[in-house]
């Protein structure tokens, strides 16, 4: 291990300077990161944007061309298999076994291990009651729904107690209790000690879990700190206002104007006024109370947080292509992007 | 970690795989039932086709027939090595061994370990119904038994073959003409199906020294009691020959992969 490592020997994953180009694509341009043990890391980014190629090297799937990782201690390039004894992975897209059942699946990757057989069999079963598969234990995975062969994948991934998880957009794809729930077993690993890398396209999902977030676009880091850090660097609330009558927008502006901390932006067509806000929630009691006063009818108010849209427009000056990327995030324009509950959310 | 202690993960590494490779089977059992099913017809076809018109030094056509056609059958089961194997690699199962802590290698082994498992059943059936149709051991269960163990190795080494290829093509389909199409002329060119004898003499020189015809010659010495020691012989300098190039050929390919 070269010096520049040791002032982090006690990090559970230290990458330094890692690039990736396949062909003429910079995949990677110089990604450095340190993850603390124990904490859960945040990878934000847009299609493309780098992550699955970072985890992959980071997971010894990849080659890197250039830099250097360590992984608990491990490094990635002269140690890949001490690496592979203490991750866990599950990647973008699931790596499970179609003819094999749950159970086979789970079981081969025990023996994989080079686990004892009494043990194989107990962890087995216990995984698959932890992730509710038990009932499906034993048909073959390609009659799983999506959300099951996610869930088996991670109990595959977690057989061996791994000491970093990597987590590659885990929760894609999965309806909202599922969602949940998985949010709720990656808490619970957390609590026990494992180490997070997870990488998402929702800020949502990255400021509820990650104790730190990095936000990375065409190969490049642009911007790290805590959630709340980012969250101040993209701005500040958003109070969006829909208003019944489209042809009161611009009245309905007027009269909450001095509300907003930046430049406000208003939508008439669809009667829809949104206000960058310092106020927090009293900026919803404010501009209620003033457009109830001048008899104009709210359709619909919000104070919404930053989404990964204005994580973007802010840090990069380009938006994601939401359709293809983000099914379940903006998309539709800024009056819709809250999705999650995060109305009134004042975290 | 000690060396024994490798190797006896290797070896689980390799059981373990092979294991998941054949529960496959178990759930499609059409893939085995196909695979049987056309060399069967072959051998059927070639009998009661073409049989009347050989002229071979045996009494029947089956006596000669039947060694041949076990070489073409391990020929082109082996075949199936590539294909099944970049079948494995562009799917997803494949990230998850290459994430865990195993002998990367065992990947390529179990593979190619399966199709000999796969051989046998199959070659097992060809005998049956070749049994059926007239074929008799005329030298002896245990001489016909090291033939067959010869047609295995060599099925074995052609695996290896296959691996190579299938490690070389971007999907399945490639993997598939691929691994097909250099056969037929190995296949037709040698003394599987007529005597080499009976072929133009330029012909002969190339089907003289082809690996096919080298075990095919081999296991038909064996089983009809001829001195099969030279082609013996010859069998095994050409599986070992084989196993010693297309071996580390697959290895260093399957790790050049990455990514
Ligand atoms: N095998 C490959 N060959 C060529 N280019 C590739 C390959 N894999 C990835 N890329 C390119 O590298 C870049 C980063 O891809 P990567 O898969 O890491 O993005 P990502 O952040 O995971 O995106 P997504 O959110 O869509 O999963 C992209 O421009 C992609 O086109
Ligand atoms: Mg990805």
């Amino acid at each position: 291990m070269t010096t520049e490592h040791e002032g982090h020997e006690g990090a559970a994953i230290v990458a330094h300077n890692i690039t990736k180009s396949y062909g003429s694509v910079h995949a990677l341009s110089g990604v450095s990161i340190t993850v603390p043990y124990g904490k859960v890391f945040g990878l934000l980014g847009p299609n493309g944007a780098g992550k699955t190629t970072l985890v992959r090297i980071l997971t010894t799937l990849l080659r890197h061309d250039d830099g250097n990782a360590t992984v608990a201690g491990h490094n990635i390039a002269s140690n890949p298999n001490a690496v592979r004894a203490t991750i866990g992975l599950t990647g973008q897209f699931a790596a499970t076994d179609e003819h094999l059942t749950g159970r086979e699946n789970l079981h081969l990757v025990g023996k994989l291990y080079h686990l004892k057989k009494d043990a194989i069999k107990h962890r087995a079963a216990q995984l698959l009651e932890k992730f509710s598969l038990t009932d499906a234990a034993d048909r073959p995975s390609k009659t799983y729904s999506g959300g099951m062969r996610r869930r088996l994948d991670l109990a595959m991934s977690l057989f061996n107690h791994p000491k970093v998880l990597f987590l590659d957009e885990p929760t894609t794809g999965l309806d909202p209790q599922s969602r949940i729930t998985l949010w709720q077993i990656i808490k619970e690993l957390v609590a026990e000690g494992t180490t997070v890398l997870l990488t998402t396209q929702y800020l949502e999902e990255a400021d509820h879990l990650a104790d730190r977030i990095m936000v990375i676009d065409h190969g490049k880091i642009i911007a790290e700190g805590t959630p709340r850090e980012l969250k101040s660097k993209v701005g500040g609330d958003v109070l969006e206002i829909h208003v019944e009558r489209v042809d009161h927008a611009h009245r309905a502006l007027d009269l909450v104007r001095h509300l907003a901390k930046e430049a406000p932006h208003i939508q008439e067509a669809l009667g829809m006024i949104s206000i960058p806000t310092a106020e927090g929630a009293n900026a919803i009691v404010e501009a209620v109370r003033l457009l109830d006063a001048a008899h104009i009818k709210i359709a619909d108010i919000a104070l919404r947080r930053p989404t990964l849209d204005d994580v973007f427009l802010t840090l990069t000056g380009h938006t994601e292509n939401a359709p293809a990327s983000a099914p379940r995030s903006t998309g539709e324009g800024p009056h819709f992007t809250t999705g999650d509950g995060n109305f009134f959310s004042t975290r | 970690m000690n060396i024994v202690l490798k190797l006896e993960h290797a070896v689980s590494d390799i059981l373990a795989i092979t294991q998941r490779n054949l529960i496959k089977y178990t759930r499609l059992p059409q893939l085995i039932i196909f695979s049987t099913i056309q060399p069967i017809m072959f051998m059927l076809l070639f009998t009661y086709v073409f049989g009347g018109a050989i002229k071979t030094s045996t009494g029947s056509y089956i006596a000669y027939l039947l060694p041949g056609i076990l070489v073409q059958t391990v020929l082109f089961g082996s075949m199936q090595t590539g294909v099944s194997l970049a079948e494995d690699l562009s799917r997803g199962i494949i990230d998850r061994f290459r994430s865990l802590p195993i002998t990367q290698s065992a990947i390529l082994a179990a593979r190619t370990l399966t199709d000999v498992v796969r051989n046998i059943f199959v070659i097992f059936l060809m005998t049956l119904v070749g049994f059926i149709v007239g074929f008799r051991i005329e030298h002896g269960v245990l001489h016909f038994l090291g033939g067959l163990l010869i047609v295995l190795c060599f099925g074995f080494a052609f695996s290896w073959i296959s691996a190579c290829i299938g490690l070389s093509v971007k999907d399945v389909e490639t993997a598939q003409v691929a691994g097909f199409i250099w056969v037929f002329p190995l296949v037709f060119a040698s003394s599987i199906f007529v005597p080499v004898d009976s072929m133009p003499s330029w012909l002969q020189v190339f089907a003289k020294h082809t690996p096919i015809t080298a075990t095919a010659n081999a296991v038909r010495a064996l089983t009809l009691g001829q001195p099969a020691g030279d082609f013996a012989l010859q069998a095994l300098l050409w599986i070992f020959g084989l196993l010693a190039v297309f071996i580390p050929l697959a290895v260093i390919s399957y790790n050049k992969r990455k990514g």
